[in-house]
């Protein structure tokens, strides 16, 4: 049984390896053209505008940062940059620092309505928020918030997921690290910022990440609170520039490219924590 | 012993206090209202009188809600079974790689996940500009025309799936990469040693393996998908809006455009509906598999 097995072993190698070698090529054939579109944004935006008409050339002939300088000098961009952090920023940390806390409690503690909060947050996860944008905006009209960053930031807390995630993982501490801790003397509070927390730094991280990420790119919700241009975010904000200048499409691009920069640079940087982040909120084990 | 118990019992109300009050406030109460509002005659903002189901009964003669719910029905059916085997497809190919290849690779398939909407649709306005696109040259070879996509009917939707499926797949790719990582080296080994061919592996070894990835990747991109409002919007803006409706968008448009709160509100819980039932139906589907 063996012995033809093995005579067979080395022809079947190095078709094996023909193969092999062709399936690779194959895949990277295939992430060149799946990367091509951001590509061709790239070399549009460093092209002069008349240019981006006239040559389809892999490369800008003239490369300039024209575009990118007029659109930071002729549009509210900064400004968009701006909101588009605070409001980011807001979210991330409130969604973080409230789902991590009522997390811990459901986790840890005893409570009434313990059972009840679970099971409403669990149930939450299945509601549609776009179904919610109208009484949203009554809402956040009712207290005047309509076009303010406060308006804009409410309704984006609503993330059923972060403590979903922060309950399963606090459910995994040993018993005798809070034992320990309590004889020690320690209160919930510092059983939660010295000792659970930091034993998770890394889904705090992969969480906040994606927060901030996903609160970055958020349309709709930014889109209908902000109606000032002063107050929109960066992805509310650049499409207004196509109404105003045309289709322009180098400085287009070049703000695109702009819009992207902030959250393309955190997933290229923090690349294993967003897979984490994304593996872990759809419940698969990494 | 009862003063502890005490202090756990507030100690957690005051953790979970914030946390309550928004979801009471962002949450609980516009669903309530939500439900109450559809029931009104109301504007947006402002006194509505009770109306009954008045609302409810325009839906079902409603021709544009008729067309939301079929455009709806269309890019679902367009995204979500497609996405998912490209997105599996993907997943088997970079999971050969190794090292900085496979992160290279993967980073190139997984970014256009991370860009805000708008910037995909800038991307891809300009790709398929009727007069300078760069992809133009290779539809005309189809067509023998150039084809303006965002204002042709039949291309419009296609169009938006492929670029939905294209932004939206790297949460699809990590899922499965995962799922293709749990399944333990020594049942690929044992095949090898049976001799099973390449095919025969995939067939009988890793497509059952992955079966549980493939549903949740369908199910989750089904729920999110009859959601769909940014990428149809930009792309149909100064168009024929209402040929190319869906739900999302047309709740925008009832409620901020229009101006009426009360049959906005109706067609949210419609969507509503629509979503939690599909929800409920794969729950019940996960719990049947469960127990078999």
């Amino acid at each position: 049984m063996t012995a033809p097995a093995a005579a067979e072993r080395p022809a079947g190698r190095r078709h094996f390896d023909t193969g092999s070698l062709l399936l690779t090529a194959l895949t990277v054939i295939t992430a060149c053209i799946w990367f091509f579109p951001i590509y061709w944004a790239l070399v549009t935006s460093f092209r002069p505008e008349d240019e981006t008409v006239k040559t389809m050339s892999p490369l800008p002939l003239q490369p300039t940062l024209d575009a990118y300088i007029y659109m930071i000098e002729n549009s509210n961009l900064l400004v968009w940059y701006l909101n588009s952090t605070i409001v980011s920023v807001s979210v991330t940390v409130l969604v973080v620092l409230l789902s991590a806390c009522c997390g811990y409690a459901i986790s840890q503690l005893r409570f009434p309505g313990r059972t009840a909060l679970w099971w409403m947050i669990l149930a939450s996860f299945m509601i549609p928020v776009p179904a919610l944008i109208v009484n949203h905006f009554i809402i956040i009209a009712d207290v005047g918030l309509v076009n303010t960053h406060l308006g804009i930031i409410l309704p984006m807390l609503i993330a059923p997921v972060t403590a979903i995630v922060y309950k399963q993982f606090f459910d995994t501490v040993p018993r005798e690290f809070r034992e320990a801790a309590v004889m020690d003397g320690a209160n919930e509070f510092q059983l939660l910022f010295r000792i659970f927390l930091p034993m998770n730094w890394g889904i705090t991280t992969a969480l906040a990440i994606i927060t901030f990420i996903g609160a970055w790119n958020s349309f709709l919700w930014p889109f209908l609170a902000a109606q000032s241009e002063r107050m929109m975010t960066m992805t509310v904000g650049i499409r207004s520039v196509q109404d105003a200048w045309g289709v322009y499409y180098a400085k287009l691009l070049a703000g695109a490219v702009l819009a992207g920069f902030p959250v393309a640079a955190a997933y290229l940087l923090f690349q294993r924590r967003v897979t984490q982040a994304i593996t872990l909120s759809a419940g698969i084990k990494g | 012993m009862l003063k502890s118990r005490k202090t756990e019992i507030l100690t957690a109300l005051v953790l979970v206090g914030p946390f309550v009050a928004l979801y009471a406030w962002m949450f609980l109460y516009p669903t309530i209202q939500m439900v109450h509002l559809s029931f009104m005659d109301a504007p947006l903002i402002g006194e509505g009188t009770w109306a009954g189901l008045k609302n409810y009964l325009k839906l079902f003669s409603d021709r544009i809600f008729r067309t939301a719910v079929i455009n709806t029905a269309y890019f679902v059916l367009l995204t979500v079974i497609p996405g998912t085997v490209v997105a599996l497809v993907i997943a088997l190919m970079v999971s050969r790689l190794n090292g900085w290849l496979q992160s290279v690779i993967l980073a190139m398939f997984f970014v256009p996940y991370v860009l805000p909407v708008t910037v995909v649709y800038f991307i891809w306005d300009w790709l398929v500009n009727v007069q300078f696109g760069v992809l133009q040259p290779l539809i005309e070879q189809f067509t023998g025309r150039p084809i303006n996509i965002w204002r042709t009917i039949p291309w419009f939707m296609p169009a938006v799936a492929i670029i939905t499926i294209w932004w939206t797949n790297g949460f699809s790719i990590l899922l499965f990469l995962a799922g293709i990582r749990n399944i333990p080296k020594e049942v690929y080994e044992a095949a090898a040693l049976d001799g099973a061919s390449r095919s025969q592996v995939f067939w009988r070894i890793t497509w059952p393996l992955l079966w549980p990835v493939t549903v949740l990747c369908l199910t989750i991109q089904l729920i999110l998908q009859l959601k769909i409002f940014d990428q149809v919007y930009l792309f149909s803006r100064g168009g024929r809006t209402q040929v190319t409706m869906v739900l999302v968008q047309y709740i925008y448009e009832q409620a901020f455009q229009r101006n009426n709160g009360g049959y906005a509100a109706t067609i949210a819980v419609a969507l509503f509906v629509i979503v939690v039932g599909f929800s409920l139906l794969q729950l019940q589907a996960a719990r049947f598999r469960r127990s078999m």
